[in-house]
């Protein structure tokens, strides 16, 4: 909840006394037209006189959506409204969504002399942000800044939780927000009839506008509503005598320098997750090589960074793993909170896999594994036997064994093909890093944080690992620059735009050019 | 069914004399029709008008009880067609469709009825889809009714003044024996308010009647001599008619002082607008009382020169609001003030910008110059030297993600084109052009399917000259609207005709979807008025396509995929066409989610699937996404140092349609995806099977973590 107030506005021009024009800025399928036709109601019933319009057809379908309303207290005479926004003639703006919100601004429907802007600070990302490999995902305090500064009045909170909480939907709460908002002048009471003369869904409407409308009320500078709690750090349980090793071990990264321990500890749970403690063991001997190189005076970035990725690495998604995941009793737990089955629910899971030859020979020892990972004619068979699209039940008794079974395949798990291939790959990335350590400390960082361009399975996998070759191999051709890690950083950040890999292509092309 | 019901809006159409109905544009429309005494009404859905043809369909009891004949007509040519039954009976006829390309594709017939002239008013009412947010290339239906000489209103867009223009319509259409065009731009159809209602009049003759007693007169028929004469007839009669009726009934409007050293000639479409801007420099209030005096256009074509030139006299310049290019009225009214020896200057496209929407801000900066270069003196001190400051703001344009439309949750069309692009990456990019309709939102990422849309129903005819095949087949996509609008005769005959080597995705969603859930004639609903489940592949046979694959659910992007691929790679000679059909799933839900909740409440078993992803599984390679794009399907960071990218995420909007897992099998992605199927009311026996279950189940995973670490957040 945000709440900024400017100094009185300009006084209006008395010839146009009493048109209050408001436009709303949605994602198509959002309800804008519910929110609008709840407004238009209310001030028609209010002594009013109010017009509405809005570009409806395709526009609708997920893309972005403007409604607009102007009203003003009814004469002789019928007042003649426009009919769509104008930059800098905008009284109240309601925005959707969070980018609606910055895009209401950008259009100039935002101006510190007269606009109460009206926001839900929720993402509806859009497809471009979605589809980046990386994180593609907008900056939403960007957008945060600008509305300070060109809002007269800024109400912001998450208005679509809000409605969701309250069994309802988002027009519901920023009905509220916008009775709250004070910006209308009509009692909350009026709003509510119009809630309630428009008979769908009331009492839900009526929970979310209430709760929106209290967010909205509070006074400027009223602090904020609570954050959300710091999770408490996640505790152990098990076996005593496993509790007990933990612990050492547990001790042993809380000693480590504080910027590396912040990283290590999760590092170290996830890998007594994945396999043993004893491959906790492994992960701070490694973490303990890199440390023993770097020093305060970098900040220990080095090691904080490869305490990050060296767990990554060593944590791989097999198929042990996914069984394993999947088969977790807090799964269970929070699939049933998701899909929110009550008591007097059944809920069936059903899993789609789709294993690989390369996954059956994964799991097979490294010796034969790799005869038949080389043998194109057991590859097929393996894809004829294994290689098709499975839907497994995981919470029938079969589909529950073989994903079991598969789960608890740990011991097995370092004899395996995949196992000596990810150890092979982690020690080489390794090596390359610190070969860099000496020369060019902030390289050796930048060589670490490529372990990142790896990851999804099959397909997105190989195409992660020759992204990861690529960078790597443009990165030895620049090493010897003194701004050889900015190169880098820029390799990598490029290999994450898109899936194609053509800005990385283009930064190869560039470094290529003078390298 | 269409995608709202108007039921409760056909009750205003009731309304009679002394009452007031209260509403949108589109519907204050169709009231004026039935209070003018429409004889039979007709039209093609699509944007901005689909709600009037929705509202009439709605209204079949009301119009038969009146005698109105109502026809859903197969397309804008077939229903400017119809305005025929007005060329020898005395019968007042209205069709609808939306501009410009409707017009287009009416054309044909527009000009043959222009030609024919009508006896009965003709009524062409469209809906002009030009400005933000519009789906078609941009351009004016003016162009038409200069060439073919037929009228064209363009009212003030207030509720009065349209269902004005409507009676005016009929009246100059049957005084000048004309047909005309009734022009409502985008956001009037939509802008509500309210007028007066009179009583609904019945036709004064029926269609019906007329039946009983056949007229004709070879003199109205297109065929030489007498086409010669029609065109003299429009000039030296029709025309001249059109100009004394609107001249004696005032159809255009002159508003603000009669002395003033400037004026502003504008189409009616931009009152509101040019009113606005007014209001803001100070010379309006808020009634619209002007400081400057207008003449508004009502009638943009044709029009009235010596209207004109008495506006003109005594002012120094005029200035020529006119939205769209080329600027047509501005330089025919040019001639007219050249062909006067007038000294008045005139202003128009020189200030304001020859192309695109005249938005608020361009009308005020417009206005705002020419008032400022014209007459100083009338504008105010505030306005003249404005006085304000405005802090800079960050700019966003990098920040706010373009956010144009695309495929609804669940949309069945989303996995005909995840198939396409995994057929793709096994033979390359292909030569494939698409058609109008929802289908058209493949061409934005995550697909970028499609280069070309030549037109609705035109898609597998702009692959016409790859017919005869190359390296790799040419593929075109086609929706069930196109099919039946114009793509079994322009296309489909085409492909059949020239033996085409091509591939033709024939997208069936059982609806005209795109523009608002119409039904078509290969629909799966029972409609009571109209024929309906005919199959596209009975067409297709029908035409010697030999051919054809019917995929019943296009979610089995597996089944699509190789379906695809056989069609691109068979020997079998001819047209291959694909009929991918699964029902649109905004249509789906409307109608099944109040039955669903019905049966939850009623007791009844029900399975509620929806998707999920395991957050500990997804690496956040977003890969699913990329072949995806569905709006539930979204992104989330976890709060987890050790992961940098948000990982995949399904919020409750989910309607469990199964493309995500589908996708991930087919394309080999992840095991991240799950489907969890809510059984609300189980039975007896399944709710003890599943509590048996769950205790094995339970027993072995206490078991397994007896033995093991395993790390909780504890609160």
């Amino acid at each position: 909840m945000t709440l900024h107030q400017h100094l009185p506005s300009a006084p209006a021009d008395p010839r146009l006394d009493g048109i209050i024009k408001l436009a709303i800025l949605a994602v198509g399928g959002q309800g804008g037209g519910v929110l609008t036709n709840w407004i238009e109601a209310l001030a028609r019933g209010n002594g009013y006189d109010a017009q509405a319009t809005s570009v409806a057809g395709v526009a609708q379908r997920t893309g972005a959506t403007v409604y607009y309303i102007e009203m003003a207290p009814q004469a002789d005479a019928a007042p003649v409204f426009a009919l769509a926004p104008s930059a800098g003639d905008v009284d109240i703006m309601i925005a959707a969504e969070m980018m609606e919100a910055g895009r209401s601004i950008q259009r100039g429907f935002v101006t510190p002399d007269r606009t109460v802007l009206i926001a839900s600070t929720h993402r509806a990302l859009a497809v471009s942000e979605k589809m980046v490999p990386g994180d593609g995902i907008a900056s939403s305090d960007e957008v945060m800044a600008a509305a300070e500064i060109a809002a007269r009045q800024f109400i912001a909170a998450d208005f679509d939780r809000m409605a969701i909480d309250n069994g309802s939907v988002i027009s519901a709460s920023l009905f509220g927000a916008l009775a709250g908002s004070g910006a209308l002048p009509f009692p909350r009471e009026a709003f509510e009839d119009a809630i309630r003369a428009s008979g769908k869904g009331v009492e839900g409407s009526l929970r979310a506008f209430a709760a929106a409308h209290e967010a909205a009320s509070q006074p400027p500078g009223a602090p904020e509503a609570a954050e959300a709690a710091i999770p408490a750090e996640p505790r152990p349980s098990g076996p005593s005598r496993l509790i007990a090793q933990w612990q050492a071990l547990e001790a042993e990264a809380r000693a480590l320098p504080a910027p590396v321990a912040g990283m290590a500890l999760p590092g170290l749970r996830k890998l007594a997750e994945f396999q043993d403690l004893a491959y906790g063991r492994e992960y701070l001997d490694r973490l303990g090589d890199v440390l023993a190189r770097d020093d305060a005076g970098h900040g220990f970035v080095l090691t904080r960074e490869a305490a990050k990725y060296i767990a990554n690495a060593m944590a791989y998604d097999d198929v042990i793993r996914v069984a394993d995941l999947k088969t977790r009793s807090r799964r269970m737990t929070r699939i049933q909170a998701e899909m929110r089955a009550g008591e007097a629910n059944l809920m069936q899971v059903t899993e789609y896999m789709h294993p690989r030859a390369e996954e059956i020979a994964g799991m097979l020892p490294a010796g034969l594994g790799q005869r038949v990972m080389d043998s194109p004619k057991w590859m097929k068979r393996l894809d004829r036997w294994f290689g098709k699209g499975r839907r497994l039940r995981s919470d029938s008794l079969r589909g529950f064994a073989m994903l079991y079974l598969l789960g608890g395949l740990k011991g097995w798990r370092r004899r395996t093909l995949r196992h000596a291939q990810e150890q092979a790959h982690l020690a080489g990335w390794l090596d390359r890093a610190m070969g860099y350590r000496a020369t060019n400390y902030d390289l050796a960082v930048e060589v670490i944080r490529c372990r990142r361009l790896i990851k999804g399975y099959s397909d997105t996998h190989s195409r992660g690992l020759s992204k990861f070759d690529l960078v790597l191999e443009g990165i030895a051709t620049v090493a010897d620059r003194p701004d050889a890690a900015d190169w880098a950083r820029r390799l990598r950040e490029a290999a994450l735009q898109d899936e194609e890999g053509k800005a990385l292509d283009g930064a190869i092309w560039t470094i290529r050019s003078f390298a | 069914m269409a995608e709202r019901s108007f039921k409760a809006e056909v009750r205003h159409l009731r309304l009679g004399e002394g009452e007031r109905f209260t509403g949108e544009g589109i519907l204050a429309i169709t009231k004026a029709l039935l209070e003018n005494g429409v004889g039979y009404v007709g039209g093609y859905q699509g944007a901005p008008i689909s709600h009037l043809m929705d509202v009439l369909a709605d209204a079949e009891e009301l119009l038969s009880e009146l005698g109105v004949r109502f026809e859903a007509n197969a397309n804008e040519a077939a229903a400017a067609a119809m305005l025929a039954a007005s060329v020898h009976y005395p019968i007042r006829g209205a069709v609808t469709f939306k501009g410009s390309v409707g017009v287009n594709v009416a054309s044909d017939a527009l000009a043959n009825l222009a030609s024919s002239g009508v006896n009965g008013g003709a009524l062409v009412i469209v809906g002009e889809d030009y400005g933000e947010g519009s789906s078609i290339m941009q351009e004016r239906t003016h162009a038409f009714a200069m060439k073919s000489q037929f009228w064209l209103l363009d009212p003030r867009p207030n509720l009065p003044s349209i269902v004005k223009a409507v009676g005016d319509g009929f009246e100059l259409s049957e005084a000048s024996n004309t047909p005309v065009m009734l022009m409502v731009r985008i956001r009037s159809c939509h802008v509500t308010g309210s007028f007066p209602t009179r009583d609904n009049r019945r036709p004064n003759l029926t269609v019906r009647e007329a039946l009983s007693n056949p007229q004709s007169d070879f003199s109205r028929v297109v065929l030489p001599p007498m086409s010669f004469a029609h065109e003299q007839d429009k000039i030296d009669n029709r025309r001249p008619a059109a100009e004394a009726y609107i001249r004696d009934h005032k159809l255009n409007e002159v508003f603000g002082p009669r002395e003033a050293p400037v004026g502003l000639v504008l189409q009616g479409g931009m009152y509101n607008s040019v009113i606005r801007a007014l209001q803001r420099l100070g010379l309006a209030d808020i009634h619209g009382d002007s400081r400057v005096p207008l003449y508004v256009l009502n009638v943009t074509y044709p029009l009235v020169p010596d209207e004109f030139l008495s506006f003109c006299e005594g002012k120094e310049q005029v200035l020529i609001i006119e939205e769209g290019q080329p600027e047509f009225i501005e330089q025919q009214l040019a001639t007219c003030l050249y062909r006067a020896g007038s000294a008045v200057k005139l202003r128009g496209k020189d200030i304001l910008p020859m192309a695109g929407e005249y938005t608020g801000q361009v009308m005020l900066d417009g206005i705002g110059r020419f008032l400022r270069e014209a007459a100083p003196g009338i504008l105010p001190a505030q306005v003249l030297a404005p006085n304000e400051e405005r802090p800079p703001l960050p700019d966003l344009s990098k920040t706010v993600p373009i956010r144009p439309p695309g495929f609804c949750t669940g949309c069945p069309e989303r996995p005909i084109f995840a198939a396409m692009k995994l057929v793709q990456r096994e033979t390359g990019k292909l030569q494939i052009s698409a058609d109008i309709g929802c289908h058209l939102f493949a061409a934005l990422p995550p697909f970028e399917i499609g280069g070309a849309t030549m037109g609705y129903g035109l898609g597998p005819a702009a692959n016409a000259a790859f017919d005869g095949g190359g390296e790799r087949r040419p593929v075109a996509i086609i929706g069930d609207g196109g099919f039946w609008h114009n793509g079994l005769s322009s296309s489909f005959t085409n492909m059949a005709f020239n033996k085409s080597d091509g591939v033709a995705v024939i997208v069936d969603n059982y609806y005209s979807a795109a523009t608002g859930g119409q039904d078509v004639m290969s629909s799966r609903a029972d409609n009571p008025t109209k024929s309906t489940q005919n199959p596209i592949s009975k067409a297709l046979k029908g035409i010697g396509i030999n051919w054809i694959r019917q995929v019943d659910r296009t979610y089995d992007v597996g089944r699509m995929r190789d379906v695809l691929r056989e069609a691109l790679t068979t020997d079998a000679p001819g047209p291959r066409v694909i009929v991918a059909s699964s029902e649109c799933m905004l249509n789906r839900q409307r109608r099944e989610k109040p039955q669903r909740a019905q049966a939850i409440r009623d007791g009844r078993r029900v399975e509620a699937p929806r998707f999920g992803v395991d957050e500990d599984v997804c690496t956040g390679d977003h890969a699913c996404i990329r072949l995806s794009g569905c709006p539930s399907l979204g992104l989330k960071r976890l709060d987890d140092p050790l992961r940098d990218d948000p990982v995949a995420s399904i919020d409750q909007s989910c309607v469990g349609c199964g493309n995500c897992g589908e996708v991930a099998d087919a394309a080999v992605l992840c095991p991240s995806f799950y489907r969890a199927d809510v059984i609300h009311n189980p039975r007896k026996w399944e709710t003890r099977l599943a509590r048996f279950r769950a205790r094995i189940i339970g027993w072995l995973q206490a078991r397994r973590d007896a033995s093991r670490l395993t790390f909780e957040a504890q609160p």
